[in-house]
């Protein structure tokens, strides 16, 4: 039976075909995929990574809902000129608990991967309202409205319980302290010795310029100010994890 | 037509949408179900206005021939987001020559560009694919569609699904997951719309007339399976809260990040590629009058094509956190791909033989032909930039985005085009199109405006990518990245400009297809008729 005869069976046989594509286009996903959830080096735990505080988090679903992703990347490259522009290049434990990862496609903007520390408040407030005023040659549009609007995250808790279904470490006392936590971590005058056992490195104090309320725009930036911080790269050793 | 428990579901869907909209969580949730229940409402009244209640209204409707009335409203609509999609484009691609043209907080880029990119695949291209299908598979089976008025239902709730996934972009509502933006709520929809989809499209083929099922079918079957699978997967996730907008993909980093590229690439694979090359195999043989050139290579080029794309995904993770050995993988089958597009562009191309001449006469072969080159060229560039050394120059610039371009708006949009010139004419009963003249037009607009975005985007990309990694003597960087960005200015216009010539085009063609749906016929010189008055005299 020539090949073309052998075929025909299939092209007259609906459920062959179907059956048939559906195996053949499963395959590569199978292979490529799966192994991630076992392998080592992409489940790797390194020290100092920490699930998200309250605030950072709602920064971090502003961050998504304005699409910032598709201008800006969050993976420096292992290149020289990366890694002198943005920092140490990203691993991939810097995003295990990034639901969804936001790597970015495209950079229009630049990398944000660690641009946590780099600029004050002050000047993300400034940059966030008017970019062209720090920056003349930014396209970015102007997020003037965040400083304006306040935060509110309805039910805290769910939204790290939500999380913690989905594999994201977050304790019960965490959860517990949720609401508290958003509020005080960007209130100067909250008492913060919890908040800051729960989440190390976390920046805390205002971050608009106006300590009365809290905003979006806290929000964001207290995301912003802690991305990439949380690896100390002095103590971290490559050769562990080698990928 | 009597359509009384459509209107009763449609009826209470807007009313589940309204208790949706009085016990959301958030305030976005509440604003998208009060976008859904107006738009189920009218839907509502409009449906009751069309059902007869009477013993009259159960008169059994014509089901003997091919049903086409849905083929004509996906036509009309297929154009009408079309238009939309390209009319977006151009307003962001202005907003990034001009950052003042950005309205916050709804009108923003951030916004808008998800709103683009799905107007174009899944508006445009999706109701293409719908309308095409559905009009493929009758004829290739001489068989009606199945399931009665399930098309319709695939019809519109395709369509809601446009809407609902566009409001949201605009309300702030997103997944943050490229091309698979829309929340859990708006992917359930999807997933039981195209279950629907499925039914209705293997229900035709089971009840066929014809014993062989013709190849435009394997590649749409292909196509509809494929993205279902990852839609599904693309898409696990934990909403907040079952009344709430908000929720956290299953996976997260570099797992997310791998499912995510193994959904994008292939929903270019699959639903860019695969739908569309079903396209392919029936227009044009239809349209040049020429049978398929080559059998056996169209059953190569379907079974390599499916199988080699699935594996391709991990090209866009290039140097990233992700393990080198998938990197690998996925550059190798990316090259590897290159031959079964290349079998499917030369076995498109090479149905024209014997009717290159043709071509001197008749417009719509031409955006035919010019869309198979145009994917001939897209999958020769797509595996070189997958090689990691190019790659790492390419990554993160505009050159991903000129080569999307020339796929997009060259293979995807001048087969969409030619594919509806091809059917106006036919679903409406009509001697020919309006103007083949326009047609022309229509061609050479759409192919300039592809030429000088893909030039430009060449261009801008690769000078980025050099600005970036450019070092001097004393080895310290070159530019700062600001320079980098004002350096892009005048290429952000020129490709503007590019994506206005392509609108215009499909501006033309509207108007084309409305006189053709009206009637009218315009009085011209046919096509080629000049070339034969220049002929020297015997």
């Amino acid at each position: 039976m020539s090949f073309i005869e052998k075929h025909a069976v299939l092209e007259k046989n609906l459920t062959l075909l179907f059956a048939a594509s559906f195996v053949v286009v499963t395959i590569g996903g199978i292979v490529e995929i799966a192994p991630l959830f076992y392998l080592q080096n992409t489940i790797e735990k390194v020290e100092g990574m920490r699930p998200y505080s309250p605030l950072e988090l709602a920064g971090r679903n502003i961050y998504v809902r304005e699409g910032c992703y598709l201008c800006h990347s969050q993976m420096i490259r292992p290149f020289t000129d990366e890694v002198e522009r943005y920092g140490h290049y990203s691993l991939a434990a810097e995003s295990m608990y990034d639901h969804p990862f936001q790597w970015g496609s495209k950079r229009p903007g630049p990398d944000l991967a660690r641009v946590g520390g780099r600029y004050s408040n002050e000047w993300h407030v400034e940059h966030l309202i008017h970019p062209q005023s720090v920056v003349p040659e930014s396209v970015m549009p102007s997020y003037s409205f965040l400083a304006t609007t306040e935060l509110k995250v309805e039910d805290v808790q769910g939204h790290l319980i939500a999380n913690r279904r989905v594999g994201v470490p977050y304790s019960d006392e965490m959860v517990e302290n949720a609401e508290a936590d958003l509020m005080d971590q960007a209130n100067p005058d909250a008492d913060w010795s919890g908040l800051e056992e729960r989440y190390p490195k976390a920046v805390l104090g205002d971050f608009d310029g106006d300590p009365t309320k809290v905003t979006e725009m806290d929000a964001l930036v207290s995301y912003l100010q802690m991305l990439g911080t949380l690896v100390d790269f002095s103590v971290y050793q490559p050769e562990e994890n080698y990928r | 037509m009597n359509n009384s428990l459509g209107t009763a579901l449609v009826g209470l869907g807007a009313f589940l949408s309204l208790l949706g909209a009085a016990f959301a969580q958030d305030a976005a949730f509440s604003t998208h179900a009060w976008v859904i229940f107006i738009v189920l409402a009218i839907a509502t009244v409009v449906m009751l206005r069309n059902t007869k209640f009477s013993a009259a209204g159960n008169a059994p409707v014509d089901t003997s021939g091919y049903m086409d009335g849905v083929i004509r409203y996906g036509t009309v609509i297929t154009l009408f987001w079309g238009i939309v999609g390209f009319l977006v484009g151009v307003v962001i691609a202005s907003q990034l020559a001009w950052p003042e043209l950005n309205i916050e907080p709804w009108f923003n880029f951030g916004r808008m560009r998800p709103l683009h990119t799905s107007a174009v695949i899944f508006a445009f291209g999706g109701n293409a694919l719908l309308a095409t299908s559905f009009y493929v598979v009758q004829r290739t089976t001489r068989a009606r569609l199945f399931g009665g008025g399930l098309a319709w239902f695939v019809f519109w709730g395709y369509q809601l699904f446009i809407v609902m996934a566009a409001t949201g972009y605009l309300l702030g509502i997103t997944e943050g997951r490229e091309y698979a933006e829309p929340e859990w709520y708006v992917d359930l929809w999807l997933t039981v719309v195209w279950v629907a989809y499925l039914i209705v499209f293997m229900g035709t083929i089971f009840k066929r007339k014809e014993p062989h099922i013709y190849v435009a079918n394997w590649f749409y079957l292909a196509f509809i399976v494929t993205i279902a699978m990852l839609h599904i997967v693309n898409n696990l996730s934990m909403p907040v809260s079952l009344l709430g907008a908000k929720s956290y993909s299953a996976f997260s980093g570099v797992q997310d990040a791998l499912t995510q590229w193994w959904y994008g690439h292939n929903a270019v694979g699959f639903f860019l590629t695969a739908g569309f090359l079903g396209m392919m195999y029936y227009f044009v043989p239809k349209q040049a009058g020429r049978p398929v050139y080559s059998y056996r290579l169209s059953i190569i080029h379907f079974w390599a094509l499916i199988f080699l794309y699935i594996w391709a995904g991990p090209h866009h993770l290039h140097y990233t956190a992700l393990p080198d050995w998938a990197q690998t993988l996925g550059m190798v089958f990316s090259i590897m791909l290159w031959m079964p597009s290349w079998g499917g562009m030369i076995n498109g191309l090479m149905t024209l033989s014997g009717a290159w001449d043709k071509l001197r006469t008749d417009p719509i072969l031409r955006m035919l032909v010019i869309s198979v080159a145009f994917y001939g060229m897209s999958t020769f560039e797509g595996p070189m930039m997958s090689i990691k050394a190019v790659n790492s120059l390419s990554h993160y610039t505009d050159w991903t985005i000129g080569h999307v371009h020339s796929g997009a708006l060259g293979w995807v949009g001048m087969i969409s085009f030619g594919a509806i010139y091809y059917l106006t004419p036919k679903l409406w009963n009509r001697q020919r199109l309006y103007s083949l003249r326009l047609v022309n037009w229509h061609f050479w607009l759409a192919t300039l405006g592809i030429v000088v975005y893909a030039a430009v985007m060449w261009v801008s990309g690769i000078m980025q990518g050099l600005m970036w990694r450019e070092y001097d003597a004393q080895g310290y960087l070159v530019y700062s990245f600001a320079e980098s960005i004002a350096a892009m200015h005048p290429y952000y216009v020129l490709r503007m400009f590019g994506g206005l010539l392509y609108l215009a085009g499909a501006l033309v063609m509207a108007f084309n297809i409305y006189k053709t749906i009206r009637g009218d016929v315009r009085s011209e010189v046919p096509m080629g008729a000049e070339a034969e008055a220049l002929a020297p005299a015997e």
